[in-house]
């Protein structure tokens, strides 16, 4: 069977030399990153620069990262399929396979980062319900599997899939359920984003993290949830944009774009009000309760108070206004860099919560400390990146990820 | 990990050490490492990666060297370690006060070395390792811990469950006295331990030169250290670096 009986009837793909050639670096990348994985995992942790005092490194911060960016599936698939934004039908499935990628991505690399992973099921087993990791655990897991039946349909929409008819009536049947799968998705990701901001807002015993909230949760768990949401859309038009630029023509029209900005950034707006806010208590009040003086986290020259501000009003404030703004956000120009520097943000975000908080010294007598992650560690997170890129490329060339492209390149054969 | 006997009366077992006693030599490390099947270093560990239960720092204060030995903390209230685990692998035996890790339940997250305060856990990175021999020394009434579990001082929860069984078997019943392979090789006497439900005992730590770390937090260790010198106890508690610490 010919590569290209399996291509969507009227969609324009590379022919497969040249989509051999692209996939290549990302499976030589792909299979260093196994490597890496496999000494970690057969011989041990110390194949990582983490240490006792660096109980998290890189693998734990940029799945937190990951997770957030892959947050446009859930909140894509809320906005269309409950909140009927029926503009986004043209990125939902990118969406989709951009949150299957991220999330089980991340799931490899905890598998790969906790020192026995064969007793991850004990979680299960004695789940210990005041801990937030737990609730992460069953969320996640769960959330994984709600995005690969969401991907189902997708997957039996392909050419050669859908001639078989059992596999279209079931598709047909499983697409009359997305709502109940989007309510699902949304309600598990509202609950995993928030417990992922909770793991470090519950940690009394780091005053630089610690927060109080609301009941059980602290001001992280929603900070996080709100963060994710309002660069979740951004993301899939900074994606979308980038496979516009590679497959050199449009995907969506424009007014894709212009939904998904302006969600960004009202949401980003109201993030980085409350954000402001849980700052100003945690300097105020949070810290000195705890013991500690607010400005003693930022002595240390590589932690200045610039993080603050570049995380605040740099990555924040700036990329909110850009977006909230409807003749900025019209340029896409201003639209990708403003996305750029919304996930930038959520990225320091999650960098300062986890690699600042393990740097700095809670001790009185204690010294800050460095790290710098093992090319392990670089390449196990690459093999992540690569076999994203390996999916989202192969879901791109065989399956529908962009409904309005036939009807752009139709209407532009025309025009 | 503990056996809970809900009928007797419990014990909460502390520990004080005395700062101007201690002279940093180093045994309790050994007399440690010893009892708890700790096994010797590999050759690429480092002092960041390295087992230790028991670590002794070193600080400059009052014109001296300060060792400030640093076991677990046994935290009792609102005990940060615990209430992170995702498996239930640690414990706060209400029998005794302490906090115990269950190694064999260990999914080797690093949740619960992350929210340590004190820095107190060690993970194994690599496979435990005892040269030709040297196994034979391993004490039988401490499991050995494998490759990507967490481990930390437990106040010598071996010596404690001798000791109850001891006492078990001569009819007695509820808490029993015993002493941790630190405090009993202590050769300046630095470490005293004892059952804060013992008034005679609790007296020492209610001392006005008796302090705890990181006191502030509000996570109740019962690890208590003492001095005489103010600029001793101001190094130690960051009282001089920082007036809201105090």
């Amino acid at each position: 069977m010919h590569s290209t009986h399996l291509i969507a009837r009227g969609a324009c793909r590379a022919p497969l030399p040249r989509f051999l050639m692209w996939i290549a670096p990302w499976v030589a990348l792909f299979a260093l990153g196994a490597y890496a994985m496999f000494l970690c995992l057969s011989q041990g942790l110390f194949h990582t620069n983490m240490d006792n005092r660096y109980a998290f490194g890189l693998w734990i911060f940029l799945d937190l990262t990951v997770i957030a960016l892959g947050a446009g599936a859930f909140f894509t698939g809320f906005l269309l399929y409950v909140l009927h934004k029926k503009e986004l039908k043209a990125v939902i499935n990118s969406a989709v396979v951009i949150g299957l990628t991220c999330y089980s991505g991340a799931m490899v690399v905890l598998a790969v980062d906790v020192g026995q992973p064969l007793r991850a099921w004990f979680t299960y087993y004695h789940p210990n319900v005041h801990s937030m990791l737990t609730e992460v655990t069953f969320c996640i897991t769960c959330y994984l599997v709600v995005l690969a039946i969401e991907y189902v349909p997708m997957l039996l929409k392909n050419r050669r899939l859908k001639l078989v008819p059992s596999f279209l009536v079931f598709e047909w049947e499983l697409h009359k359920l997305m709502v109940v799968f989007a309510l699902i998705g949304t309600l598990l990701s509202f609950f995993h984003q928030g417990s992922l901001g909770g793991l470090f807002g519950v940690l009394r015993g780091r005053p630089f993290a610690f927060r109080e909230g609301l009941a059980i949760w602290p001001s992280t768990f929603f900070l996080f949830v709100l963060s994710a949401m309002a660069v979740g859309p951004s993301f899939v038009a900074l994606t979308t944009w980038m496979v516009e630029k590679l497959a050199r023509r449009p995907l969506v029209k424009p007014e894709v774009y212009d939904t998904l900005g302006r969600i960004s950034g009202k949401l980003l707006l109201g993030y980085v009000f409350l954000k402001t806010v849980d700052t100003l208590l945690w300097i105020n009040q949070t810290a000195p309760d705890r013991g500690f003086a607010a400005h003693r986290f930022y002595q240390h020259s590589a932690f200045g108070t610039w993080i603050l501000f570049a995380e605040i009003a740099l990555f924040g404030l700036l990329p909110a206004f850009i977006l909230f703004q409807p003749k900025l956000r019209q340029r896409r120009g201003f639209l990708i860099l403003a996305a750029v520097m919304a996930c930038a943000g959520v990225t320091l975000n999650r960098f300062v919560l986890t690699i600042q908080t393990m740097a700095l010294p809670t001790l009185p007598f204690d010294r800050f400390l460095s790290y710098w992650p093992s090319w392990q560690e670089f390449a196990a997170f690459g093999a992540i990146a690569a076999y994203a890129v390996l999916v989202y490329s192969f879901s791109y060339r065989y399956l529908t990820l962009f409904p309005q492209e036939r009807e752009i390149a139709l209407a532009e054969e025309r025009s | 990990m503990t056996r809970t006997d809900k009928a007797s009366p419990a014990a909460h077992y502390a520990m004080i050490i005395d700062l101007d006693r201690c002279e940093g030599c180093g045994d309790c490390v050994v007399a440690c490492a010893l009892e708890n099947n700790v096994p010797p270093p590999n050759p690429k560990a480092t002092p960041r990666t390295g087992l230790n239960w028991l670590r002794v720092f070193r600080l400059e204060a009052a014109g001296r060297d300060v060792f400030l030995p640093m076991p677990c903390m046994q935290c009792g209230e609102e005990t940060p370690c615990q209430s992170v685990c995702p498996q239930k692998a640690v414990e706060l035996d209400p029998a005794t006060g302490i906090v115990g890790q269950i190694p064999e339940r260990c999914l080797g997250c690093r949740y619960c070395m992350a929210a340590c305060p004190y820095q107190a856990r060690v993970f194994n990175w690599w496979d435990p390792q005892w040269p030709a021999g040297m196994e034979q020394t391993l004490n039988p009434n401490v499991s050995v811990r494998q490759r990507g579990t967490v481990e930390k001082c437990n106040f010598c929860h071996g010596r404690w469950h001798a000791a109850i069984e001891k006492a078990a078997a001569a009819g007695g019943r509820g808490p029993v006295a015993y002493t941790p392979a630190c405090s009993e090789a202590c050769p300046a006497q630095a470490i005293t331990f004892g059952d804060l439900n013992n008034s005679e005992f609790a007296a020492l730590t209610n001392k006005p030169e008796s302090f705890r770390l990181l006191d502030s937090l509000g996570t109740g260790p019962k690890v208590f250290y003492k001095t005489a010198s103010t600029a001793v106890r101001a190094a130690v508690t960051g009282a001089a670096k920082d007036t809201p610490h105090a």
